[in-house]
């Protein structure tokens, strides 16, 4: 389990003193790229829609440099051992969004339309800007205030009350709003939070924490059937359990994404932990089942089904089916090196532009060139994120990493696939690029605990004390 | 929990390489094709985003953009005389795409062509805009204004087509009723409900539909050249004067149905002139009969028949069919039975008659240039076929002369002039029961024999009198001052 054993033998201890640099200085280089990146692209924008550097240039600038320099001395305090790359990339997403978003705010189009259905167009960058703040400050606080990841292990069942309760949350009659047919979202003093995003994090401390202690009743007291390991009735229940959550999440809140997010991640904690491949099997049968179920009866599920079959054949009759073909049109338009930033026509996919579908503007405007870039970003925070997996010292740990770093790749997958028509749309947010302040605040809340389980693996042991046995004799001279 | 967690990492992979793969085939293999999706509206934002070029006659535009606000579009199409010029331009609208010239050199009056790449590229570079091209037509402002006043005058159905025979170019391409394309160019409601007039189903008169290149009638008696070009490029006949063996009545053969003329007319064994004057059709049936089915398919084809023409803007193929009973043939030779023909075939059918034999290749497009009024492509004329001799050619045009001078063509004559041409009356209908269709070709020829116009009008006239229907009445004034148009123009 130990993979960060020290070659140096000259020591009793298995894990030497003199362990990993702290690569804090690769952070802080690599860091200046992420906020010089996002700042060129914001001035290109300016200069392709008016023809003049934008006048908020410089305090963006200045917005995304002080997020990155207070990130990175938190990170110099209290985790001074952590994954290099994780901050950087994230703050490289962040402010590539930002730009994007900032670019939809000056459509016309979008403000049209926006003044059509609310009578009044709010431009969403700022807002977007907060939020990036909140998330940064939630950040600081996990790294702050989260000595070590496996106090949360004391949770586990609260977290699966509280995640539950945020899931369900949106359903409840006065907090939950129901927005274009799902019901993702509640309204809190004027906010709207998609409680889905934070219950991500929550339940995957709960996996995290269950799956360690039955582990090995889930791996070993199986039955072997036709070359699978069935587990016992009484170990299946909470599978099954959350199995049913995930379909009632889907079906009561319209919520396809989320209930296959969940559920994937289960599978994959589930595999980790047991290391048993019959779990995926089942996992793969159950959620089959459970989606062919749901396809047949549900018809927003079947709208969307059509719509990725054939997004042209039914492109003026259905919106589901016109919305995944304007994506898809926008992607294809922008071709191999794109239209350049504000100067796409992604904006006629009007409805969630900036956010669900805030991939399709990159696809249009940074062609795939940009697109393939974009992939390697998240690709990158997924191999951290399994590298911590792999570093991490505790089983506790392991899991905990992998689930969210699972989490985050099915994310990605789902939202990506769904606007390029790989695969059906679910009603998702792409992390740090999409609009949305939930899942801004979840995902750098994410981050910053992937990066402590990160220092906490990669930190060195203390110096084992000095022996006194070892210490020469002391000649005490008359 | 390694082993796991480094399956797990490699699933991972797989996801985010799906992911990459999708990314290409969505962006490299089939971008063309998602760019040019007929859903997609970047397609019109692209061609209104610029003033669009125009479309020339005469030396002037008869199009224009003017700025327009509050949609996704920065220009507007405008049309100058829109209803008459419609069969020629086509239609260029925010709402509902383009069709004829504007969609066809689209790529040119939007400035997006491939020609037009180094341009754009040092444009983009000094920082100029884009700009479009322009489409310089071989139309004939005054000969089009003829020809669809003509038309308007009349106020029944019709199309008026005139090419220049020694080189094919389309001098005026007029349809009656015509619509305004600039009532449907925009994208507003009002634009919508002017489609929705314009639709055949709302409108049964059908403005949107170019009968000059898109519709096809019996071509009646007019086809009557066609059949005396083949009877003399055949040898049936060596001249124009010699008797023709015609019985009169004269059965069909295979049937004991006698083929009619139209009223107590001097057919038997008349030469080609005299039946040509008069319009026998005994003469002429027993001519398709005698050449058979197969020779009178290969003298259509020559003419042009059985092909559509892009001129750029296509045409439908006009039809003379090819597995016929004698009898058929007798009466396809005449105009009737199968045969359908354009009034572009017709008018193409006169050019090469006045063209002494030979078919030049109809165009309308003279030259396509760049925004800075350089000449990118220029459109050479080109020979199609040659269907008959030169001396044959004469013959035939003596005869027709003599059809405007002492026969049913009288109503085309023009002072100094010499004028040849052929009336024609076509029955359609159910046992003919609706309204003949009036049809006059013709051709005007200056004193050193070569030919400025070659005319073909067809007039469908709901409302006339079925007596009062001939080719020579309704149509032949039509085509006289077109050709008068076009005469004068080069004097």
């Amino acid at each position: 389990m130990s993979s960060t054993t020290n070659p140096s033998a000259q020591h009793t201890s298995t894990i030497g003193a003199i362990g990993a640099p702290s690569r804090r200085n690769t952070e802080l280089a690599l860091l200046a790229f992420a906020v010089v990146i996002p700042v060129f692209a914001y001035a290109n924008v300016g200069l392709a829609i008016d023809g003049s550097v934008p006048s908020g240039l410089l305090a963006y600038g200045l917005g995304l440099g002080l997020m990155a320099a207070v990130g990175h001395l938190v990170m110099r305090k209290f985790a001074a051992y952590a994954d290099p790359l994780l901050l950087p990339l994230a703050t490289l997403l962040n402010g590539l969004g930002l730009v994007v978003i900032w670019r939809l705010d000056q459509s016309e189009r979008l403000q049209n339309l926006a003044e059509r259905q609310y009578g009044v167009f709010s431009p969403s960058a700022p807002n977007q800007l907060l939020y990036s703040a909140v998330g940064l400050a939630l950040f600081v606080a996990v790294l702050v205030f989260l000595k070590d990841h496996r106090i949360l292990q004391r949770y586990t069942y609260i977290s699966m009350v509280g995640a539950l309760v945020l899931l369900l949350l949106p359903l409840v009659p006065g907090v939950g709003a129901d927005v274009f047919g799902a019901k993702i979202w509640i309204s809190v003093a004027g906010f709207s939070i998609q409680p889905g995003e934070f219950a991500k994090i929550i339940i995957a401390i709960f996996f995290s924490g269950y799956l360690m202690v039955k582990r090995d009743a889930l791996a070993l007291a199986s039955r072997r059937f036709m070359g699978l390991y069935l587990p016992r009735g009484r170990d299946l229940g909470p599978i099954i359990t959350i199995w049913a959550v995930s379909l009632l999440i889907l079906i009561f809140e319209n919520d396809l994404g989320t209930s296959l997010l969940f559920f994937g991640m289960f599978v994959i904690m589930l595999y980790v932990a047991t290391e048993r491949t019959s779990w995926i099997v089942i996992g793969l049968l159950m959620s089959s089942v459970g989606a062919v179920g749901v396809a047949s009866f549900a018809s927003h599920v079947q709208a969307r089904v059509d719509a990725w079959l054939d997004p042209f054949g039914c492109y003026q009759t259905s919106g589901a089916c016109e919305q995944i073909g304007q994506s898809i049109m926008s992607f294809g338009s922008g071709g191999v090196v794109g239209t350049g930033l504000g100067q796409g026509n992604s904006d006629l996919i009007g409805f969630a532009a900036n956010s669900d579908f805030v991939f399709s503007t990159f696809g249009e405007e940074l062609g795939l060139a940009g697109v393939m870039a974009i992939f390697l970003l998240y690709g990158l925070i997924i191999e951290r994120g399994v590298r911590t997996a792999l570093a991490a010292r505790d089983p506790f740990g392991k899991l905990f990493a992998i689930g969210l770093s699972g989490a985050f790749a099915l994310q990605v997958f789902v939202v990506a696939g769904g606007v390029m028509g790989l695969i059906p749309l679910t009603g998702m947010t792409m992390p740090f690029l999409a609009a949305g302040g939930s899942s801004v605040i979840a995902n750098w809340a994410l981050v910053g605990i992937l990066l402590r389980i990160s220092d906490t693996a990669r930190r060195p042991a203390p110096a084992p004390a000095s022996n006194p046995d070892a210490e020469m004799t002391q000649v005490v001279r008359p | 929990m390694n082993k796991p967690l480094r399956r797990i990492a490699i699933f991972c992979g797989f996801l985010v390489l799906a992911l990459l793969i999708r990314g290409n085939w969505l962006q490299y293999v089939q971008a063309d094709e998602l760019q040019k999706n007929k859903h997609n509206r970047r397609i019109a934002i692209e061609r209104y985003e610029q003033p669009r070029g125009d479309i020339i006659v005469d030396g002037k535009p008869i199009t224009g953009s003017k700025e327009t606000s509050g949609s996704d579009f920065e220009y507007k199409r405008t049309y100058k005389d829109g209803p008459m010029w419609a069969p020629v331009t086509g239609y260029a609208s925010q709402a509902f795409g383009a069709n004829q010239l504007e969609s066809i050199e689209d790529g040119i009056l939007t400035g997006n062509d491939d020609r037009l790449f180094f341009r754009n590229t040092l444009d983009m570079l000094t920082g100029k805009n884009k700009e479009g091209g322009n489409v310089v037509t071989t139309l004939d402002g005054a000969a089009q204004k003829a020809a669809y006043n003509g038309l308007k005058q009349r106020g029944g159905k019709g199309s008026v087509v005139a090419i220049e025979p020694s080189t094919g170019k389309i001098l005026a391409l007029a349809s009656f009723p015509s619509y305004d394309p600039s009532t449907i160019a925009g994208n507003s409601d009002k634009d919508a409900e002017a489609w929705q007039k314009l639709q055949k189903k709302e409108n049964p008169n059908d403005p949107m539909l170019n009968r000059a290149l898109r519709e096809v009638y019996p071509p009646g008696s007019t086809f009557k050249v066609l059949t005396a070009a083949a009877a003399l490029e055949e040898g049936l006949y060596k001249s124009a004067d010699e008797k023709t063996d015609t019985p009169l009545p004269w059965t069909m053969p295979g049937t004991t149905t006698d083929l009619p003329n139209d009223g107590d007319l001097p057919c038997k064994d008349a030469s080609l002139r005299e039946a040509l004057r008069v319009s026998c059709n005994t003469v002429f049936g027993k001519i398709g009969a005698d050449l058979g089915n197969d020779k009178m398919l290969e003298y259509a084809k020559k003419f042009g028949f059985t092909e559509e023409q892009f001129t750029p803007v296509r045409s439908s193929a006009s039809v003379f069919s090819d597995d016929m009973e004698p009898s058929e043939t007798a009466l396809s030779s005449i105009g009737q039975f199968n045969t359908a023909t354009t009034p572009l075939q017709m008018a193409m059918v006169t050019a090469a008659i006045a063209n002494n034999g030979t078919l030049m290749k109809p165009y309308m497009v003279d030259e396509l240039q760049a925004p800075s009024l350089d000449t990118i492509e220029k459109t050479e004329p080109e020979e199609l076929s040659k269907p008959m001799s030169a001396e044959n050619a004469q013959i035939l045009q003596s005869m027709m002369e003599t059809v405007v001078s002492e026969g049913t063509g009288g109503k085309a004559k023009i002072d100094g002039v010499t004028v040849g041409g052929k009336t024609g009356t076509a029955q359609h209908g159910v046992d003919n029961s609706e309204n003949p269709y009036a049809w006059f070709i013709s051709y005007a020829k200056g004193e050193d024999g070569s030919s400025p116009v070659a005319v073909a009008v067809i007039i469908e006239d709901d409302d006339a009198v079925r007596g009062d229907i001939s080719g020579g009445g309704l149509a032949a004034p039509i085509a006289k001052s077109v050709m008068e148009a076009v005469v004068k123009g080069r004097q």
